[in-house]
């Protein structure tokens, strides 16, 4: 695999950003874009802007005639070849780039699925587990768009719960085919797709992969779903009935399926995460368009302070999703990009290195879904009346947004996965977590002391000693509850939630810190900007972490033991806020002048 | 045929402007992107090339930062850059860039040299004419299509008012390419990936200046109109205000 070094020193520990500091340099942002990478965004913003939304009310009417060649428009652009090696096809450039391309395409969402479906779960199966035989067969026409692909693992009955699918496979007679029976629901781009990856139980017991091309006898496409939003994509059922599957395409290896299925996710999540970017940037610009021209009490509603906190919110929104998106993407190409010789083409190399950072990946598919849907709403309001109806695109992104949030894991599975994975790190000794909660015991009951004296010349002092206390509340809360339940924590699945809050929250507030702090270096203005974004982003995850931890300590304790953990508590969250408003204004009024999310 | 195109970078489009602290210029820190009309030249210069053969050179005038504009051209098809490095010349009157430009290009014998109409930023649509001066060929300016012939070029150009002028030229000559003349393509990935292996050649300052006068111009001022807001009573009959307001527009407001 090709991948080029991010200009990260370092190795990082997936999940590791609870209990070690990196410094600025250590981490990748934006502003670290190769030329090329620079490029290919350009090239990706101008397909999206002067292709794909001239076309939306097409699509938006399901003409997928109209989609198909758009998507063969993108293959032609080289957009599809990323994460494919060259020897198919592909250009096999590194997972930065694959979710630049992810973030910029992402200005109708119809088409950035149908597009995400394609080159994530459709094709990356192939890329990873398939023989050199099926990825000379798939590959080239999947890396130009010839083909589309699709991917089909959730059923009528099982969702969530993927591992209790009822499709099942037998091996025939002639012992040249695998018989498949039985429905998939939900399936992207079912409706015109050559290619399914399809998930399947040999003898209702080995939950293993095919590969279906369309129009193999017994596959068929049931009727498209009307849905709340992306009604621009297609969403379908397939039917199998007696379908035979030549045993060349079984993909991976039998009873083996689960391998993709979930390490499939893990990058879906990164990519979801980077597209729900572009997305709100899109809303955003639209947004701020709308409050410049729209009048009421004589003045442009963009002048009011209420309209302005939207913006700025939106604003920050998408500066701190970028910052996390591409720290985690900057860190697993790193760790690719180390891979030595051969192992480098090893699919089980890479996806153990991806696997390194399940937790962040799930992260930022939570934050990136939970950002997006925060923003369209703004928007709507923004637009008000103009926002509920469908000849302003406010409304059509609110719809949009929505399914973020239920597909590539819901959020509640990932929130699940976030703490989960944590704390079985945590107990197996894979991450010090324990011994981080042990130190912090000992530390909160002896006097205050002052934090690192170097730090105090920096200007973002304030947010760098409330980073060290939201850590140090959330080992301290994780600690609390651990000890309550021990392995049983699982159980307690509210609680797993709370604690899934704060570690996102503390994962979203050291990225724009660090982002912000890198930046100071840089041009004074984006300097300034980023710095403002970063205080108030940091009062905002402050005051969900403290309401997270208040909760998850009540629920584990009471009488002496609460007493005393909340005395802890009140001292470890002790600070004084800054005057976000003040620097919300300054935030939206630079929007507002770009006319766009501008740093 | 061989040709070269003139490309410029300049602040994008919609960037919001501010001007520096001397108040001579805007300052630095804005997004920059190929002068669009020169985009388009380049595309034609593409197009020509896939009809008829040869090869495309990008040449740019710049600072550091101007190099970009190349690397942008390279991936989308030319064949190599030649990017005349320095500060200074981004403060060279248009006279000058034409010699910088003809000095750094001496012995590349080109078939066409083709430039877009105007730059977005001083809009002076100068520097290919003085080019062609330079070079002593013929040139064409405002050109919407370039039909390759035996004895040269068939040209469209645009005039006024819907007209158009059909014009034959022998090559070589020099182009000035008004904004779609043609859809322009997106630079593809491959081509982005493969334009870093391209080569690239620098000029310095050191190398041309010899070739260069004195700059002439200079802007003293660059300021944002000041909005102002007056009330002038007219006296008079009927027949006397509408003759002075009539005056009045014609010779003090100048909008009839
Ligand atoms: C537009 C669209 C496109 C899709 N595309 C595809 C596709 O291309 N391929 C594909 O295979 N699938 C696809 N899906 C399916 C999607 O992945 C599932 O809908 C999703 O995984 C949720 O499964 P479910 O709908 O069965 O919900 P369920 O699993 O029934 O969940 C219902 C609710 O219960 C919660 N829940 C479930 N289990 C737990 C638990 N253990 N703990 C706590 N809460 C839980 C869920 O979070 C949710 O709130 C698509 C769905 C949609 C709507």
């Amino acid at each position: 695999m090709a991948t080029v070094a991010s200009p990260i020193a370092k190795s990082v520990a997936g999940g590791s950003f609870l209990i070690e500091n990196r410094t600025p340099a250590e981490v990748f942002t934006p502003e670290d874009f190769s030329e090329e990478q620079r490029q290919i965004a350009e090239t990706t913003s101008q397909f999206a802007a002067n292709e794909v939304l001239p076309a939306a009310d097409q699509l938006e009417a399901k003409n997928f005639e109209v989609t198909r060649s758009l998507l063969k428009k993108a293959g032609d652009l080289g957009l599809m070849a990323v994460d494919i090696p060259e020897e198919y096809g592909g250009l096999a450039m590194n997972k930065t780039t694959s979710a630049i391309v992810a973030d910029r395409l992402s200005i109708y969402a119809s088409f950035s699925v149908a597009f995400s479906a394609h080159v994530g779960i459709g094709t990356l199966p192939i890329v990873w587990y398939g023989t050199d035989e099926q990825k000379k067969k798939f590959l080239p026409k999947l890396a130009t768009g010839e083909w589309i692909g699709a991917y089909a693992l959730s059923e009528a009955t099982s969702g969530s719960d993927a591992m209790n699918i009822r499709t099942r496979a037998e091996l025939a007679a002639d012992g040249k085919h695998y018989v498949l029976n039985g429905e998939k629901m939900w399936i992207t781009n079912a409706g015109f797709a050559d290619l399914f990856t399809v998930f399947a139980k040999i003898d209702g017991e080995k939950f293993s992969a095919f590969l279906i091309e369309r129009g193999t006898p017994g596959l068929s496409i049931g009727a498209e779903e009307h849905k709340l939003g992306i009604r621009g994509s297609s969403t379908c059922p397939l039917i199998l009935s007696d379908c035979k599957v030549p045993v060349e395409n079984l993909l991976g290896e039998a009873g083996k399926g689960h391998h993709i299925a979930f390490n499939i996710l893990n990058i879906g999540r990164f990519k979801l995460g980077a597209a729900c970017l572009g997305g709100a940037r899109n809303s955003l610009t639209n947004g701020i368009r709308y409050a410049k021209e729209r009048k009421a009490f004589g003045k442009s509603i963009v002048d009011f302070g209420l309209v302005q906190e939207k913006i700025a919110d939106s604003a920050i929104g998408v500066f701190v999703g970028e910052s996390m998106a591409y720290r985690t993407v900057g860190m697993i190409d790193h760790a690719l990009a180390a891979i030595e010789g051969d192992a480098a083409h090893s699919s089980r190399e890479i996806q153990k290195r991806v696997e390194e950072y399940a937790v962040e990946c799930s992260i930022l598919k939570v934050w990136g879904s939970e950002m997006l849907d925060m923003v369209v709403d703004h928007m709507v309001q923004i637009y008000a009346g103009y926002g509920y109806v469908e000849e302003y695109p406010a409304e059509r992104a609110y719809r949009d947004s929505r399914i973020n949030r239920i597909f590539e894991g819901t959020n509640e599975i990932n929130r699940l996965i976030i703490t989960g994975w944590l704390m079985k790190r945590a107990m197996t000794g894979q991450l010090a977590l324990m011994p981080a909660i042990a130190k912090l015991m000992e530390e909160v009951m002896a006097p205050p002391s002052f934090d690192d004296p170097n730090a105090l010349d920096e200007p973002l002092v304030n947010e760098v000693g409330l980073l060290a206390s939201a850590k140090k509340i959330a080992l301290f809360t994780a600690g609390a509850a651990s000890q309550k339940y021990m392995a049983a924590l699982v159980d307690q699945q509210e609680v797993m939630g709370e604690l899934a809050d704060i570690l996102i929250q503390v994962y979203s507030f050291e990225s724009a810190l660090l982002r912000a702090q890198k930046l100071s270096a840089s041009s004074s203005t984006s300097a300034a900007l980023a710095q403002a974004m970063v205080k108030v982003h940091a009062e905002h995850c402050f005051s969900a972490i403290e309401t997270a931890a208040r909760r998850v300590l009540a629920a584990v304790a009471e009488g002496d033991m609460l007493r005393t953990r909340l005395a802890i508590f009140r001292r470890l969250s002790k600070h004084t806020p800054v005057n976000t408003i003040e620097l919300n204004r300054v935030v939206a009024r630079a929007m507002i002048e770009a006319g766009r999310y501008s740093l | 045929m061989k040709i070269l195109v003139c490309i410029k970078q300049v602040p994008q489009k919609d960037a919001p402007l501010k001007l520096n602290e001397a108040g001579t210029w805007i300052r630095e820190d804005v997004s920059y992107e190929v002068n669009e009309p020169d985009a388009y030249a380049l595309e034609e210069a593409l197009r020509q090339k896939e009809k008829h053969g040869g090869e495309v050179v990008v040449i740019t005038a710049g600072p550091t930062r101007s190099q970009q504009v190349l690397r942008e051209a390279l991936a989308k098809g030319a064949d190599r850059a030649i990017h005349l490095e320095d500060d200074r010349f981004g403060a060279l009157e248009s006279t000058n860039t034409a010699r910088a430009i003809a000095a750094a290009i001496e012995g590349e014998k080109f078939d066409l040299v083709v430039t877009g109409l105007q730059s977005d930023d001083y809009g002076a649509a100068q520097t290919g004419v003085l080019l062609a001066e330079i070079l002593g060929w013929p040139h064409a300016t405002i050109i919407i299509g370039i039909e390759k012939t035996d004895s040269g070029v068939h040209l469209k150009r645009e005039l006024e008012a819907g007209h158009y002028q059909f014009i034959d030229m022998p090559l070589p000559a020099v182009l000035t390419i008004q904004s779609g003349i043609n859809k322009l393509r997106y630079a593809t990935l491959i081509g982005i990936k493969q334009a870093k292996m391209k080569p690239m050649r620098k000029v310095s300052y050191g190398e041309v200046e010899a070739k260069l006068s004195k700059n002439l111009q200079r802007i003293e001022r660059l300021y944002v109109p000041v909005k102002q807001k007056k009330t002038e009573m007219l006296e008079g009959t009927p027949p006397e205000v509408a003759k002075k307001l009539v005056e009045h527009l014609r010779n003090t407001v100048r909008v009839i």
